[in-house]
């Protein structure tokens, strides 16, 4: 295997994914991401300089309207959805000290 | 009508019967809820089924169509639909413990064009977690058994939905495409499926997996009715700023049993190491009928195949990585209990939410964004994309559509895939590139291997061509039945 994944790596790739990985997930995933990554590499064959970059396959620009309303206020039944609400808003843990 | 002859026909003669008073949009659900009871058990085409509120709303559409207000092909026929398009108050899943309680409060685009035309929601159906793999095997809620032989899986992602259709458990549904998860499936399960060109359905609604690859798409058991649930969901859609505003959406115009002098490319590449020798016969066989049929066959290299599935898998997962983040245990879905404080919550959620395939996508997707390897990874899958469309420009310069397998083989047996996920990205090599140039591709059964199960050919057009595919399609499909 070309790509080594080290335990940093996955610990900040673990950060970035906001997931919290158990030992075994972490080598299971150092491995795995090694392996597409090699197999990712194989891009690497092809000369790519002076190609752009295509996001779209269709030259897509913003879509601007107006600021205005148009589905109703619909925060009560968008709350039912909510693993906790209080006061029509969302109760979310502790943020800070 | 006897239940087995209702449950015989296509959706489009269904429609038709039930506007002749010949049966009714009630017994037509009747007959798909007694087929579910009778089949479900085995194949679990579904995570959730409307058993009561199908039959009523059936009954308000019996009501609407004998009054003159639905006149539409479909009014009154029963449909599934990929659990990964919201329905207003209807349990919407992603097939994830993440979404297991999730209630969408509006529907996607895709979901109310059917409803307005008189469609019949039967039930959500099964897919792989996210829509992350090919066999419906990362479902959270367990898994699809393929109805032509329930040793073998269905195909993914939206195998619940080409299994559904299979098994008569619905006249017809919707899937999600984005790297095959429509074609591969229904090639599986032998029907029809279709990925339109990208913004050509409404993305409205649907959750997102990789943004610029996904687009929703029929599951049916002809070719007619793929056109004509097509011409349905297809519209332009302000909630979607991709979606297109295009003016052919007719069609079911394009339902003509005739292919003279329609160049079909042949790519050699679709067509070398690792292809099924079955699969290939029957590829190739499908190919000659419709040169019997007046078409000219030429074989051609399209060229880049092998690197269409690095490319999407970088695209894919880094688009997965940011669409992912939302579900974050704060404004539906499962929360992680005793978590302390609110980056823990976000932490312990989605380790306990998601599923392993799910993870390393993400993480996947994370570190290929990620500074310092964003250029060498990323930016590199984009032109390389646009290194793909090139190659497909120039094929369709001179060719019509391009014809080849839909997957090198057929489907494999539940259990053999997840122990090596590479293997399984593999076989997506026949389908991915499509979603990369962001082209039209048809599914349509073109006969079973030695074992019984079924073999698909796939069509594939410039963007914006699916009427002649759907040309192709329906007169392959037309001169194969009288063969």
């Amino acid at each position: 295997m070309a790509n080594i994944i080290s335990d940093e790596t996955i610990e900040y790739v673990g950060i970035l994914a906001k997931l919290e990985l158990s030992g075994e997930e972490k080598e299971a995933a150092k491995k795995s991401m090694g392996e597409m990554l090699d197999y990712i590499d194989k891009l690497n064959e092809l000369d790519t300089s002076g190609v752009e970059p295509m996001s779209h396959v269709f030259p897509v620009q913003n879509v601007f309207r107006e600021d205005e309303v148009t589905n109703g206020d619909e925060s009560g039944r968008t709350l039912q959805n909510a693993p906790s609400e209080k006061d029509n808003m969302f109760v979310v843990p502790k943020t800070f000290d | 009508m006897d239940k087995k002859q209702l449950l015989s026909l296509s959706a489009t003669a269904l429609g038709a019967a039930i506007k002749a008073g010949e049966t009714t949009a009630v017994e037509a659900m009747e007959a798909v809820l007694e087929q579910i009871e009778a089949r479900e058990s085995t194949y679990h085409c579904y995570v959730t089924i409307e058993r009561e509120s199908a039959l009523a709303k059936a009954a308000a559409v019996q009501g609407k169509i004998e009054a003159g207000e639905l006149t539409g092909p479909l009014a009154g026929v029963p449909v599934a639909i990929k659990d990964n398009l919201c329905t207003e108050g209807v349990l919407t899943t992603c097939s994830s413990k993440i979404l297991e309680n999730f209630i969408p409060t509006f529907s996607s685009q895709a979901f109310l064009n059917l409803e307005k035309a008189g469609a019949v929601l039967v039930g959500k159906t099964n897919m792989d977690e996210f829509a992350m793999g090919s066999t419906t095997e990362t479902s959270y809620y367990g898994v699809t058994r393929n109805p032509r032989n329930p040793e073998h899986v269905p195909g993914g992602s939206s195998g619940g939905s080409a299994a559904a259709v299979a098994a008569g458990e619905c006249f017809f549904a919707l899937g999600s495409d984005t790297g095959g998860s429509i074609r591969q499936p229904a090639s599986y399960c032998g029907v029809v499926g279709m990925k339109p060109t990208y913004g050509t359905v409404s993305r409205y609604g649907l959750i997102a997996y990789g943004s610029s690859l996904d687009q929703i798409g029929p599951l049916t058991r002809t070719v007619e009715d793929c056109a004509a649930v097509l011409e349905v969901i297809a519209s332009h859609d302000p909630k979607d700023s991709t979606s297109i505003k295009r003016e052919d959406t007719d069609f079911t115009a394009a339902l003509v049993k005739d292919v003279t002098g329609m160049r079909i490319g042949i790519p050699r590449d679709y067509f070398g190491e690792g292809l099924d020798p079955e699969v290939k016969e029957a590829v190739l066989r499908a190919a000659e009928l419709l040169k019997e049929n007046g078409a000219i066959l030429e074989e051609f290299d399209l060229s880049l195949v092998e690197y269409a599935i690095p490319a999407y898998y970088t695209i894919a997962a880094a688009e997965a990585s940011s669409n992912l983040e939302r579900f974050d245990g704060i404004k539906y879905g499962y929360r992680a209990e005793h978590a302390e404080g609110l980056h823990q919550m976000y932490k312990k959620t989605r380790s306990q939410g998601f599923g392993p395939e799910v993870k390393r996508r993400i993480m996947l997707g994370s570190f290929v964004l990620s500074s310092g390897y964003y250029d060498a990874y990323y930016l590199k899958a984009l032109r390389v994309k646009a290194m793909i469309k090139k190659a497909f420009d120039q094929a369709f310069e001179r060719y019509d559509c391009i014809l080849g397998p839909v997957a090198p083989t057929t489907a494999p047996k539940l259990g053999e895939s997840l122990v090596d996920p590479m293997k399984m990205y593999l076989g997506d090599i026949d389908t991915i590139s499509v979603n990369l140039a962001g082209l039209p591709g048809i599914s349509v059964p073109c006969g079973t291997d030695s074992r019984g199960l079924p073999i698909g050919l796939q069509l594939i057009g410039d963007c914006f061509q699916e009427k002649k595919l759907i040309r192709a399609a329906y007169t392959y499909e037309q001169v194969s039945q009288d063969a």
